[in-house]
């Protein structure tokens, strides 16, 4: 075990030959548009990154991005319409030329896209290793634009595009190829093992999510808005990390599929990196939290996650990846006799009671608001106790005529007793769902109760015949 | 109306007085709301005495409808533009909010209410009646503040038949003549009389119907009377030299400055009592320019009825409190043309809890203005007046769920039942009146 105050060593070899100082990436985006950029990115802390898509030169539209808010956060999810880089090829080769001598230890990786030529993939491929990328990073996964080209995700989406566009370039790079994976299609896995077969060094998943973020309900113009009319773009942000999370844990748990993983979608922070790196990643990409804040996010990435590794004791990032990797089962294993229910630590209620309106309108109606009152024993619907509290007769209290309604000794927490819901833990399925809507930090927490039955899964029940539920379910 | 619009330009008003809550603008309206919980069946709005749906109208701020916001409030408190002002809301809403049991600032539920009703307003004021249908039944209402005016509103947006009764210029009760205008301006408060005038409700000024020939008329003319007649003048200060002119009560001082233009004040101002009309007036004496405002109480601040928030900003904006004195003359000029001074005494409790004068304990408040505000009357001529009328301690008894008293004619709600509260609790009288006199008018007219 590693000492108390050791330094976790968050250095990490992509592919077995690509070394950065930590797994901290930019993605190819706009923050990795220019050497100034990834020059001071490196500056502020950022171990790699993936240069903006290189490839013949494009025009892009005005405006480029819009973006969902959600109670008053902005840019919970973003949405993109630009295409790849809109600069001359030999500049870019030029700057990545001068990153690579200031920044030797930094990983600049090349993402390219021209296209489905044998002849075009063999130049580019020459021209950025010539440069001086680390590595290469095949964009098969833009979803809009380039796609109607042929290009992008409409490589992506066919299997055996990616095989065979990865077989020319691997017939001609020295260093190590990514192929960046679309979620555009119905099985990720497929596309990722016909990258493997064409000799990919290692993955990237997952690129943006196609979209349409909102209509403006004034002008009825999808947003971004380019002169009245719209385009399906591609989605990112923290709303896609759940998507992206599953996605990569189906490459990785794939054997035919699983290659290193550089994990993308919605990282905004050290959380969500250690996330990606448990489900198997080697490291992990960002750019829409690097788009809403700058730069200077990178220093919590490093310094959250090496706190978080040096209170587990892992001493490199090896020790904890693919850690979560064997928690995620199919359904038909999960045990189907572990039972939790809800508690409600009544001391921490504050009375607002969404968990009582949540289980009764979206979960199992075995919360219920019985504490104090005349109706015990009898169940009040929702609506019933809003009733009462229409009729009510209030008024304001005058501090000299009116004593306060608090302090009679007869109530034992700040909150009322009438306010604090009970939980019917004889009917309660264990859904979480009150725990999730509650407010206050561990005030309803989910607790196992014993049900004296061997663990048992849904496989388990159907392979044994002898079993008597096996019938009535 | 034209009355609307007679205060809306007295710039001199509007500069001395300032708004105390100021408006929130869009963004902070809608990171605020954002922040409510939307709490079922929610603290806050059983604390309302008109049980606005607080969640509900902001939710509908937070999701951009504010229309619907509006109308939310609306359709519970039709005074709802006044109420989201002159409310101690920390004492009733936002003083229920759950928040206060989780170490986080309750909603500003207040200034969100006040936001969705300028919204309101902005957008020009269009209320439609629940009933579009003209039904048989009418009523009168006697006095035109916030209870009768909330009465009145929701028989008419049922569809019956309303006449409100007013023996001043101007209707609106205290709203127009008696808030603090940093708190609710005059101009707001017609404003929102003439929203209620827009439903339909017919209102009579100049009207004095307390005589008991005028009142069997009403009888007669009209299904049921609504008495919304509030309390009457204030309580003299009886010492000698109470009656000297330097000597204002403090709602005529404050109706001066509200309606009738007259923003002078004394230099040194002694302001006697300590509830919330007194604070009303102290704070206003200093803002139309008053070096200082002391106020005299000859209990101490556990005794007071002023509400601890007023009583802390009254201390804050410069006004002196003197505990456990009372006055007991007012010491005017050898010429008799101003007031010296006012002369009191200490007090004390004793044993037995009962107040008493210190001797040799008189000391005198160097002052040229006294404003007393120590309680108001009520209208015992007008109540005898009304036949068979139960009234105890001066307040009109009342069943408290329907508002009739024990003249099955009249019902009643406001100020002259409850003694002297809030407006949103008037309103709520009178709306909960009317709900019980539409059911009796269906059953009267079938």
């Amino acid at each position: 075990m590693a000492e108390k105050n050791f330094t976790p060593d968050l250095s990490v070899m992509f592919a077995g030959k690509i070394y950065s100082p930590n797994p901290f990436w930019l993605a190819s985006a706009p923050p990795t548009n220019c050497g100034e950029q990834v020059m001071r990115a490196f500056d502020a802390g950022w171990g790699g990154a993936v240069w903006k898509t290189v490839g013949d030169p494009i025009v892009n539209v005005s405006s480029r991005y819009s973006s969902i808010d959600w109670n008053g956060q902005r840019m919970m999810g973003l949405n993109n319409i630009e295409l790849i880089t809109d600069r001359p090829l030999e500049v870019n080769l030029r700057e990545i030329s001068e990153v690579k001598k200031r920044y030797p230890k930094h990983a600049v990786i090349a993402s390219l896209m021209v296209e489905s030529k044998r002849e075009a993939w063999h130049k580019i491929v020459q021209q950025t290793e010539d440069a001086g990328a680390d590595g290469l990073e095949l964009n098969f996964g833009c979803p809009h634009g380039m796609s109607e080209r042929g290009m992008g995700s409409a490589v992506g989406q066919v299997p055996e595009y990616t095989q065979m566009i990865t077989e020319w370039v691997k017939e001609k790079a020295r260093t190590p190829v990514l192929v960046k994976l679309t979620p555009n299609i119905s099985d990720i896995r497929v596309v990722a093992r016909a990258a493997k077969r064409g000799g990919a060094d290692g993955l990237s998943a997952i690129n943006t999510i196609n979209s349409i973020t909102g209509i403006d309900l004034d002008t009825f113009v999808p947003r971004p808005n380019v002169d009245g009319k719209s385009s399906h773009g591609g989605y990112c942000g923290p709303a896609v990390k759940p998507i992206a999370l599953n996605l990569v844990q189906q490459v990785q748990g794939d054997a035919e599929a699983s290659l290193p993983l550089s994990g993308i979608g919605g990282i905004s922070d050290w959380r969500d990196a250690a996330e990606f790196l448990l489900l198997g990643c080697s490291n992990v990409q960002v750019c829409t939290a690097v788009m809403h804040y700058g730069y200077r996010i990178v220093e919590d990435m490093a310094d959250g996650l090496a706190n978080w590794m040096r209170g587990k004791r892992f001493a490199r990032i090896a020790d904890f990846q693919g850690k979560s990797l064997r928690n995620v089962q199919e359904w038909k294993h999960l045990n189907l006799n572990y039972k939790i229910v809800a508690r409600i630590h009544e001391e921490k209620c504050i009375g607002c009671e969404l968990c009582y309106t949540a289980c009764w309108d979206g979960a199992h109606q075995c919360i219920h608001l019985d504490r104090v009152g005349p109706n015990g024993g009898e169940r009040m619907t929702p609506a019933m106790h809003e009733a009462i509290s229409k009729k009510s007769i209030a008024m304001t209290l005058i501090p000299k005529l009116d004593h306060a309604p608090t302090g009679n000794g007869s109530e034992p927490y700040a909150t009322p007793l009438a306010r604090i819901p009970r939980v019917d833990e004889d009917e309660c399925v264990g859904c979480n769902l009150c725990a999730l809507v509650c407010p206050v930090e561990s005030c309803i927490t989910m607790e196992q109760v014993e049900t004296g039955l061997a663990a048992q899964s849904w496989a388990q029940r159907m392979g044994d015949a002898s079993n008597p539920a096996r019938k009535c379910d | 109306m034209s009355t609307a619009q007679k205060y809306e330009a007295n710039p001199e008003l509007v500069a001395r007085f300032p708004e105390i809550h100021p408006p929130l603008d869009q963004v902070s309206a809608v990171t605020e709301a954002n922040r409510c919980l939307y709490c079922f069946d929610a603290p806050c709005m059983a604390a309302c005495p008109t049980h606005i749906d607080v969640p509900r109208f902001i939710k509908k701020i937070a999701q951009g409808n504010l229309r619907g916001s509006a109308l939310t409030i609306l359709d519970a408190n039709i005074l709802g533009a006044s109420c989201a002002r002159v409310c101690p809301v920390d004492v009733l809403c936002e003083g229920a909010c759950v928040f206060h049991r989780y170490n986080k600032q309750p909603i500003e539920i207040g200034r969100l209410q006040r936001h969705a009703m300028d919204a309101f307003w902005r957008d020009g004021a269009k209320l439609e009646r629940k009933a579009a249908a003209e039904r048989p039944g009418r009523v009168a209402c006697i006095g035109a503040g916030p209870a009768s005016v909330s009465f009145a509103a929701e028989m008419r947006m049922q569809g019956f038949r309303a006449t409100v009764f007013e023996r001043k210029p101007l209707p609106g009760g205290l709203n127009t003549y008696g808030v603090a205008e940093y708190k609710l301006r005059s101009s707001d408060s017609l404003r929102e009389i003439e929203l209620v005038r827009s439903l339909g409700v017919e209102f009579l000024f100049g009207k004095d119907v307390g005589s008991e020939a005028a009142l069997s008329k009403l009888e007669q003319d009209y299904d049921f009377i609504f008495l919304g007649i509030g309390l009457g003048r204030m309580r003299e200060l009886d010492v000698p030299g109470g009656k000297h002119a330097g000597v204002v009560d403090a709602l005529k001082f404050i109706a001066d400055y509200k309606t009738d233009g007259k923003l002078t004040v004394g230099r040194r101002v002694a302001v006697v009592g300590a509830g919330n009309t007194a604070i009303d007036a102290a704070r206003a004496a200093l803002r139309l320019g008053a070096h200082e405002v002391r106020m005299l109480y000859r209990r101490d601040e556990s005794s007071m009825s002023a509400f601890l928030l007023e009583y802390e900003q009254a201390g804050d904006e410069g006004v002196r409190f003197h505990w456990w004195t009372q006055p007991v003359e007012v010491i005017v000029s050898k010429d008799s043309s101003r007031v010296e001074a006012i002369q009191c005494v200490r007090t004390e409790m004793n044993s037995r809890g009962e107040l008493r004068m210190l001797a040799e304990s008189r000391f005198a408040i160097p002052c040229d203005m006294v404003i007393p505000a120590i309680g108001q009357l009520p209208l015992m001529e007008f109540l005898r007046n009304c036949r068979g009328l139960q009234v105890d301690g001066g307040r009109v008894v009342v069943d408290r769920a329907t508002g009739q008293t024990s003249n099955p004619k009249y019902f009643a709600g406001g100020d002259c039942v409850n003694g002297g509260r809030e407006v949103v609790d008037a309103v709520a009288d009178g709306k909960r009146t009317a709900l019980a006199v539409a059911k009796l008018l269906e059953k009267l007219h079938g």
